[in-house]
């Protein structure tokens, strides 16, 4: 626990009105994008406790997304791991398949209310491209998503959703031609195009508001988990646990527990090839803090500040930076931040595929695979939920691929 | 005085509009920027802008973002930049430099060792295009004290109570972006511009410089109507780009062009 903060039930709630946690997070963006930033926030702050926003977000929760995803007793590979007892919150039961429509379909109904015709958005394994055209074809909006070349390359299933679904999809050339070079092309649309467009930022990162307005959106994870939680085990959960990329499916489980003082929290990133061999995607574990994307936060880079080339088996944790609020949890002590490498992430894959017949996105499997070493150090009495923040239909071809066999 | 202020008095004295173009340091090749600065001096040009590579150029569009990409693949630093900014002021006393550039660079460096780095190098200002002024309270003074001019962006977009804590932060100029877009954008908004402009200079005496879009003496000459300074990058890059290595080539496009826009500034202006 950190000199400042005495007990976990005091921790400060942020970020600041400037955007800040601690040192992180903030407002680091060209003047050509305040204006917008701004028109959002003002948007945000008014619409975020409105009864009549709330009532039909939580409507669209329900009847679209399909929530609350169940919280699953996964016994058997409990069993197995002989030590504590894991649940999996079932965010891979959603429509579409991932966590990332909760977002998605918040920031689609702002954008709604502030009177924006067309919606833009970067991806990284597409599953935010796929929500956000999603949300954009039912309310009839214009949808353009970025997406690294590479990307588009190796989530091919996925382009081909977001082109049923009405949108555009753009290969990003430029770069390292993966997801923060997305981000990159986002914002360039987004200056150009700044009167009529609203974009949908997919993970706790970027310029404020939008680390804590994907956060809130994503807090009906944890909200949802906490009480289902005390409702099967009559008690809180030990431990929790969830991948971090960018970090939303991580913020949205941990946010509502906070300051439950007996939680420990675990963000799990990729370690890739290994830390130690630089292929990877871990700036909490291995990189330093620096400003990218609009705020201040850990990153992967190198000693003249250029921004690091990631490597990771999961396109969705592949980025080089980190949502501020996980920067700030770490420096304060209250979350605990890991990796695992793509073998270990394989390994669980397999693992909750053929002992709970539940196939997991990558990026999830790197949250399985440290709870997996995590529960053999705890009791049978203790229990861990972990984040299974996405289904792995899309990751097929790359598990195929990588056990030598071609379709 | 500093030398952008001098550069800017001499020049509203003689009755003439600054032109200053950017080149991305280290492209094509690192050996071709400090003959390149000196070149744009001979054909006109009153201060140059020097863009410091970075890996994740946001506000910049296409051709500036290659032209970082090609000067990265040289591994140009932060710190080669101010080598090549000393080298130039080994033979232009005169002539101000400002950088371009990100703020990560920078925060890896760290901001004193930087602004006293950029002192030491010649450099006359910084523009810093994610470092708005609110983020800006550490680094802003390490500035100033060296003597930096911390430069900042107007947008069209950008209200006025922004515009008025922007220019109470800046010194040496103004930038005033004059489209809604990325660099190099091809929708400039001529009207617009001069609008803005116009309200802009009721809160600041300090020298207004328009950039993003100017492509050549047409739109320069139309844009200067109002400003104090014209910019001209993405244009120049793409000569940079087209040139493909050969120094020579590169060199005496960039020179054609700033001569034929420096004659066309100069001969708008009734004497």
């Amino acid at each position: 626990m950190s000199d400042c903060v005495k007990s976990w039930a005091e921790l400060p709630d942020l970020p600041d009105s400037k955007g800040h946690f601690g040192v992180y997070g903030g407002l680091f963006v060209a003047e050509t994008l305040m204006a917008a930033l701004d028109e959002l926030r003002i948007a945000y702050e008014k619409y975020q406790h409105d009864p009549e926003f709330i009532k039909e977000l939580d409507k669209d929760f329900q009847d679209y997304v399909g929530r609350p995803s169940p919280l699953y007793h996964a016994e058997r590979w409990s069993q197995q791991l002989g030590g504590a007892q894991i649940y999996l919150k079932r965010e891979d039961l959603n429509h579409t398949g991932a966590h990332k429509i909760n977002n998605t379909i918040g920031q689609a109904l702002l954008a709604k209310r502030m009177g924006k015709t067309r919606i833009i958005a970067e991806t990284g394994a597409g599953q935010h491209g796929v929500a956000t055209a999603t949300v954009a074809a039912r309310l009839g909006l214009e949808c353009v998503v970025y997406m690294g070349a590479v990307d588009v390359e190796r989530q091919a299933q996925n382009v081909y959703r977001m082109k049923l679904l009405g949108a555009t999809v753009i290969p990003v050339e430029s770069g390292t031609k993966t997801l923060k070079d997305a981000l990159n092309e986002a914002m360039r649309d987004w200056v150009t195009h700044i009167d009529d467009t609203f974009y949908i930022i997919g993970t706790v990162a970027g310029p404020h508001p939008y680390p804590a307005m994907v956060r809130d959106f994503q807090s009906i994870i944890g909200r949802e988990a906490r009480a289902q939680c005390i409702e099967k085990t009559a008690r809180l959960p030990d431990a929790l646990v969830a991948c971090v990329g960018g970090g939303s499916n991580a913020m949205g489980l941990f946010y509502p527990f906070m300051r439950d003082e007996s939680v420990e929290m675990y963000g799990v990133e990729a370690a890739g090839d290994g830390l130690e061999t630089g292929n990877h995607a871990a700036p909490l574990c291995a990189g330093v803090p620096g400003v990218l994307h609009g705020n201040r936060t850990y990153l992967m880079e190198d000693e003249n500040g250029q921004i690091s080339h990631t490597h990771s088996i999961s396109a969705g944790l592949d980025y080089p930076g980190v949502g501020p609020e996980h920067a700030w949890l770490k420096d304060v002590g209250r979350a605990h931040y890991v990796a695992i490498s793509d073998d270990e992430a394989m390994a669980a894959f397999y693992a909750l595929t053929q002992i709970e017949g539940i196939l997991p996105a990558l990026e999830s499997s790197h949250a399985l695979a440290y709870a997996m070493k995590l529960a053999k150090t705890m009791s049978k009495d203790k229990n861990i939920i972990v984040n299974l923040s996405g289904r792995g239909d899309k990751d097929i071809h790359t598990v195929a691929t990588r056990d030598g066999i071609e379709f | 005085m500093s030398r952008i202020a001098a550069t800017f008095e001499r020049l509203k004295s003689n009755n003439r509009k600054a032109l200053i173009p950017y080149i991305t340091a280290g492209d094509y090749t690192p050996e071709l920027t400090v003959p390149l600065m000196h070149a744009m001096v001979e054909a006109g040009a009153n201060i140059i802008e020097l863009g410091v590579p970075f890996s994740d150029p946001m506000a910049d569009g296409p051709v500036i973002q290659k032209a970082a990409e090609r000067a990265l693949e040289h591994n140009v630093s932060l710190r080669d930049v101010f080598e090549m900014v000393k080298a130039f002021r080994m033979q232009d006393k005169r002539t101000p430099v400002i950088l371009m550039g990100y703020l990560n660079p920078i925060e890896a460096m760290g901001y004193a060792e930087f602004a006293s780095a950029a002192a030491n190098a010649g450099v006359d200002g910084v523009l810093t295009v994610d470092m708005p002024p609110e983020e800006g309270g550490e680094c802003i003074p390490l500035l100033r004290e060296q003597g930096v001019d911390p430069i900042f962006l107007i947008a069209p977009t950008s209200t006025a109570a922004r515009i008025a804590s922007l220019v109470s932060n800046a010194s040496g100029f103004v930038y005033y972006v004059s489209l809604k877009g990325v660099t190099g954008a091809g929708h400039l908004d001529v009207e617009g511009a001069a609008e803005k402009l116009k309200s802009i200079r009721q809160v600041t005496d300090l020298p207004l410089g328009v950039g993003f879009g100017i492509r050549d003496a047409e739109t320069a000459v139309a844009i200067g109507k109002e400003a104090d300074a014209i910019i001209v990058g993405s244009a120049i890059v793409k000569k940079i780009e087209e040139g493909a290595g050969n120094p020579a080539l590169i060199t005496a496009n960039i020179v054609a062009m700033l001569s034929s826009i420096r004659g066309a500034l100069d001969q708008s202006i009734p004497n």
